[in-house]
């Protein structure tokens, strides 16, 4: 394929689209449910009424307000509908090009529409995920051909390096400095791995991506495959999203068949192979060591750092490792140029970032907002406040590995910066939001009961510090801690932060610490009267 | 290297093709071993000690190795699992929205706990990680399809349906 092809194919592919007067969009995510028959619903009257040659039923990706679906987006006319049950078809079809069903229209001015930044997302809910013809009609693999056929793979560096993206996988680190010393490491062999084993609960934006938009995070992977020099590489999914696999194997597959992949790609010089790899249910995995070694066939350890996997990874080789995210932006900062990039966020947290809103919110579903956005508005205009009632009482970003952040913080701007200066930290982007019938301590218990459980337990900071935290909680919990455990529970978490291997380790505290920042009366009130700081011992 | 000798399927049973296929595609490599035993679990529904002895041999790995491999991943499993499944999500949203509601009922009803099967192997009880569908919480899935946001109400109903349960 080269440039004109790729051209001649999106005109192609284009014009069979514009064929139809009226595209019919069903989300076909696994956030909601029943869209199977849906579909066969809307299809099944539009072809008993006649009118397979003016309307297209297809199914989607996400279109974001998990809450309100199944989603349903008519185009043109940007009418959505939403809690959409196959036993709606007939009305849906009937109301095309005519006043749109009110019962079921959503309404396009909710600021949860109006005041997000698509970018990452722009395509998801718009295209067929299974279909690599619509990707490439909206525009796909332009990027990429544009790479192959201007740049050098230093120019590619050089441009990521300008755009200040930095990795989405939690760490922040920059992406063009990764690729840089990928690139310059010496090695007659080179890996490229994508990180897609989110294990964060309560995060679901990689699942989405790689469900809505694969292709995205392919044509990603395989520019920093020519920007760094790779010639293989892997794509580690969590077994958890079955979905997510099967739509990444087949964009594999018809990427392959279009001379995107593989051998002599796009007639150049440059070849590329890359191969799915499951994860099998170990949050450690998503630690770069780990996740090689499970690559390598091999338990899930983390081994010390350095050696970085950017110059002794995968089969000791170098190797580049980004996450889902991360690639699914390269490609419109090739499109767009490094300056759109950087023009958008703040000094130091660049571009947009997708977010998953889940807890106790209206719109829980998925977001995406330009960084340095505040928090308050994230929360309380897109995800449209708490349900039921309800009061606000913290935020917890990062996961296990993370912070809870409460209301008086609320103006923060999201950035690196500012998560991590509030105590917490960006992670992958899962924000879960809690109200006040949630005890902290419960939450926190939980986090660390996840840390427990998914210790690999290699080093005994981790493996036994855990365990000991729990037990702690546990006592505050049940009303019988003492001014000693209260002690204790702060040195423990000092010392599985600086005396763990990995990062799983070193993060498991954050949400301990952190709740002990913002909402220690909660733990003094759970002390054993006697005990607590400032009562009369008599 | 010389060829070791590799031993033939342990059955007639035609799933070991399933398994033998992903070995061949990964060239018998040690790092085939993940691969191997997903393809081996999605076929037998579980891993025992005859599948793990013949993965082993063919991979040319300890059999240990292999063992090692398979209790540190949760998702491997040496246990058969019952006709149906019903998954209940740990995830925090799920934590948050009350999952345990469904469990209470479970342990109530039919005293089962996650990681048990009913003494007619009709229902597998089991807890998993989070599956990502957090705006349905508290999520369940029932032999692997998340159902809707009438969560309690439908995953009861599905239950009674498999158990044959009629009150
Ligand atoms: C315990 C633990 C779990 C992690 N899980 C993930 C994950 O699920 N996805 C991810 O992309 N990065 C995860 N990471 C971060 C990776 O180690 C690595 O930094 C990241 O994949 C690099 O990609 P990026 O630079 O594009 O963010 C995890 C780190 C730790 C310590
Ligand atoms: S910190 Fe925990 S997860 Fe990381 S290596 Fe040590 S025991 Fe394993």
């Amino acid at each position: 394929m080269n440039r004109e092809e790729l051209k001649n194919l999106a005109d192609e592919h284009s014009r069979h689209l514009e064929g139809f007067t009226h595209h019919i969009l069903v989300c076909a995510g696994l956030g909601c449910p029943d869209n199977e028959a849906i579909i066969a619903g809307l299809r099944r009257v539009v072809a008993e009424q006649h009118l397979d040659k003016q309307v297209l039923v297809r199914k989607a990706g996400c279109m974001g307000l998990c809450a309100l679906g199944p989603i349903v987006l008519i185009q043109p006319g940007e009418i959505t509908y939403h809690n959409v049950h196959p036993g709606d078809a007939e009305e849906i079809v009937a109301a095309l090009g005519k006043e749109p069903v009110p019962r079921l229209l959503l309404s396009e001015d909710l600021p949860f529409f109006t005041r997000q930044y698509k970018n990452v997302l722009a395509l998801s809910g718009r295209i067929d995920p299974e279909s690599i013809e619509d990707y490439i009609a909206a525009g796909g693999y332009g990027s990429l051909l544009g790479v192959l056929t201007t740049m050098r793979p230093a120019d590619v560096i050089r441009t990521v390096q300008e755009s200040g993206l930095r990795g989405r996988g939690g760490a922040g680190y920059p992406t063009g400095l990764k690729w840089a010393t990928v690139a310059k490491a010496l090695g007659e062999k080179k890996f490229i791995i994508c990180n897609g084993d989110e294990g964060d609960p309560g995060a679901f934006m990689d699942r989405s991506i790689l469900e809505s938009t694969p292709h995205a995070v392919l044509e990603g992977m395989i520019i920093a495959a020519y920007a760094v020099g790779a010639n293989r590489g892997y794509i580690y999914v969590r077994a958890e999203y079955p979905l997510a696999v099967k739509r990444l194997q087949r964009a594999i597959h018809e990427a392959e068949r279009k001379n995107l992949l593989g051998h002599a790609i796009c007639g150049t010089s440059f070849d590329l192979t890359l191969q799915l790899r499951l994860g099998a249910g170990a949050f450690v995995c998503g630690e770069e060591t780990a996740l090689i070694a499970s690559v390598e066939g091999r338990r899930g350890s983390p081994r010390p750092r350095p050696p970085y996997p950017a110059g002794k990874g995968l089969w000791g080789c170098p190797t580049l490792i980004n996450n889902v995210e991360t690639y699914a932006n390269i490609a419109p900062i090739i499109r767009c140029g490094a300056e759109w990039f950087a023009s958008i966020g703040t000094e130091q947290s660049k571009g947009t970032k997708v977010f998953a809103l889940t807890g106790k919110i209206h719109n829980a579903g998925l977001v995406e907002v330009p960084m340095g956005m505040p928090l308050r508005e994230i929360i309380f205009e897109i995800g449209g406040g708490i349900p039921d009632g309800h009061t606000f009482k913290g935020v917890q970003t990062g996961g296990p590995s993370g912070g809870c952040i409460p209301e008086e913080f609320l103006d923060a701007p999201v950035s690196y910066e500012s998560l991590s200066a509030l105590g917490s930290i960006m992670g992958s982007g899962g924000m879960i939001v809690i109200d006040e019938t949630s005890s902290m301590i419960d939450v926190v218990k939980y986090f660390m009961e996840f840390c427990m459980e998914e210790s690999c337990g290699k080093c005994a900071p981790c493996r036994t510090g855990t365990v000991q935290i729990h037990r702690l909680l546990t006592r505050f919990q049940e009303r019988q801690a003492t001014a000693d455990d209260l002690a204790m529970l702060e040195e423990l978490c000092d010392l599985l932060k600086s005396a763990s291997l990995c990062g799983l380790g070193q993060s498991a505290p954050n949400p301990v610490l952190s709740s002990l920042r913002y909402f220690r009366q909660e733990y003094l009130d759970r002390m054993i009267p006697a005990d607590t700081p400032g009562e009369a011992n008599s | 290297m010389p060829a070791l000798p590799s031993p033939p399927p342990p059955t007639d049973d035609t799933r070991w093709q399933l398994v033998d296929r992903v070995m061949q595609r990964l060239d018998y490599q040690p790092s085939a071993l993940i691969e191997t035993l997903h393809a081996a679990q999605d076929a037998f529904g579980f891993l025992d000690k005859t599948t793990l002895g013949y993965i082993a041999a063919r991979l040319h790995l300890p059999p240990a190795k292999v063992f090692g491999v398979v209790t540190f991943y949760n998702h491997f499993t040496l246990q058969p699992k019952g006709e149906h499944t019903l998954a209940v999500c740990t995830g925090t949203a799920c934590h948050l929205k009350g999952k345990d509601r469904v469990l209470s009922w479970m342990k109530e009803r039919y005293h089962l706990v996650p990681g048990e099967t009913t003494a007619d192997n009709k229902l597998s009880l089991v807890e998993v990680r989070c599956v990502g569908a957090c705006a349905l919480a508290p999520v369940m899935l029932t032999d692997n399809t998340p159902i809707g946001k009438k969560t309690f109400e439908e995953a009861t109903t599905i239950i009674k349906e498999w158990l044959g349960d009629e009150s």
